[in-house]
Formats: structure tokens, C-alpha cells, sequence
């Protein structure tokens, strides 16, 4: 699954830690996620569409 | 958000911290029990009887702190753990009867001992979860 997180991230001029602090995660996770290493569970995308004020499927991609 | 990544990497630091606190007690609960009645106390049952009972407590007590510090870790970290587990798990059943048969049969020269299937159980974990870690790198 891809991802805007890193654009996004990058437009409200966020660090990956401060992203992990926000929805409470490690900043591996938020790397992971990035690089599309780890799926995120439905509860985390939504504390990260939350976050962005965006819907899901506009962060998160099927590919 | 600072009050958050207080709470959250509190919560982490102390779970650790309280792991590591009855890891520490259940050894040393174990080499009391295990060593008390080969130096100190030789042949009185009631006292091995009780000091085991005690190591078994505290060994309950480490196997629930780390249920609760399994639970508190994000959802990435505990992929990687359960899948440490899973692969531990399966050596230690695999390689552990393996281990016991080649006993069996004498075809090693000495006993299979539990310690050294739990051994094998804790080095298989380690290498399993640094992998995992490594691999979401």
C-alpha cells in the first residue's frame, strides 16, 4: 500500500519523531510506514487522516 | 503533543524498567532455589520446597509484565515480537524433541538438559527480533 505521509509530513513541516509523538508511535514505525515497509492498522490511518484533517483514502493508496 | 510523547515514552521507559526488575528477581529467585539446597541447606526438603514455590511466583509475576509490556508497544514493534515468538516457539518444540530423541536413542554422549532448550529459546528470540527490527528498517 503507498502512501502520501512523507509529502505530507513535508508540507506541514513535520519531523518523523514529531509524527510518532502525535499519533503515538515509535519513529521506526513512521519510517517503516513511509518506505512502505509496514501497513498501518485502520485505528493508526485514521489518527493520521485525523491529524492531516484529510480523508484516509486520500493518504493511504491500494495499489 | 509534548504531553503526549511524556505519557507515551514514560509509559514505554517504566514497562521496560519493571520487565527488567522481574527478570532480574525470577534469576535470582531461580539460582536461590536451584543453588540454596546444594550450599546452604542440603537435604531440608520444606526449604526447596518453598523457595521454588516462591521463584515459580515471581516467575508468574515476569510473565505477566512483559503480557503488559508486550501490549504497550505500537503496532509495529509487536509484529516483530510475535513473530520472534512464533519463530522461538517453533525451534524450541522442533529442535528441543529433536534434541530429546537423539538422547533417547544415545546417539549424543550426554544428557539433553532443559537448560539448554531454554537456551535456545532466548538466543533464537534475540536474533529473531533483531532481524524483524532490521527488516523494517
Amino acid at each position: 500500500m503507498k502512501n502520501r505521509i512523507k509529502v505530507l509530513r513535508a508540507e506541514h513541516n513535520m519531523t518523523q519523531a514529531e509524527l510518532a509523538v502525535a499519533v503515538e508511535v515509535s519513529r521506526q514505525t513512521i519510517n517503516a510506514i513511509e518506505t512502505g515497509k509496514f501497513d498501518p492498522s485502520l485505528p493508526l490511518a485514521f489518527k493520521i487522516s485525523k491529524l492531516f484533517d484529510l480523508p484516509i483514502e486520500t493518504i493511504f493508496i491500494d495499489e | 503533543m509534548e504531553t503526549k510523547q511524556n505519557t507515551w515514552k514514560a509509559t514505554s521507559k517504566r514497562n521496560i524498567r519493571q520487565l527488567a526488575y522481574w527478570t532480574g528477581g525470577w534469576v535470582v529467585a531461580m539460582a536461590i532455589a536451584s543453588f540454596g539446597q546444594k550450599y546452604f541447606w542440603e537435604g531440608n526438603t520444606v526449604l526447596t520446597i518453598i523457595f521454588i514455590f516462591i521463584a515459580t511466583l515471581v516467575g508468574v509475576g515476569m510473565i505477566l509484565m512483559n503480557r503488559k509490556y508486550i501490549n504497550s508497544l505500537d503496532e509495529m514493534q509487536r509484529k516483530v515480537h510475535i513473530e520472534a515468538m512464533a519463530i522461538s516457539l517453533g525451534v524450541g518444540v522442533v529442535i528441543g524433541l529433536s534434541y530429546s530423541l537423539l538422547d533417547q536413542a544415545n546417539v549424543i554422549g550426554f544428557d539433553a538438559e532443559i537448560a539448554d532448550l531454554v537456551m535456545l529459546i532466548g538466543i533464537t528470540y534475540l536474533i529473531a527480533t533483531f532481524a524483524g527490527l532490521n527488516r523494517y528498517k
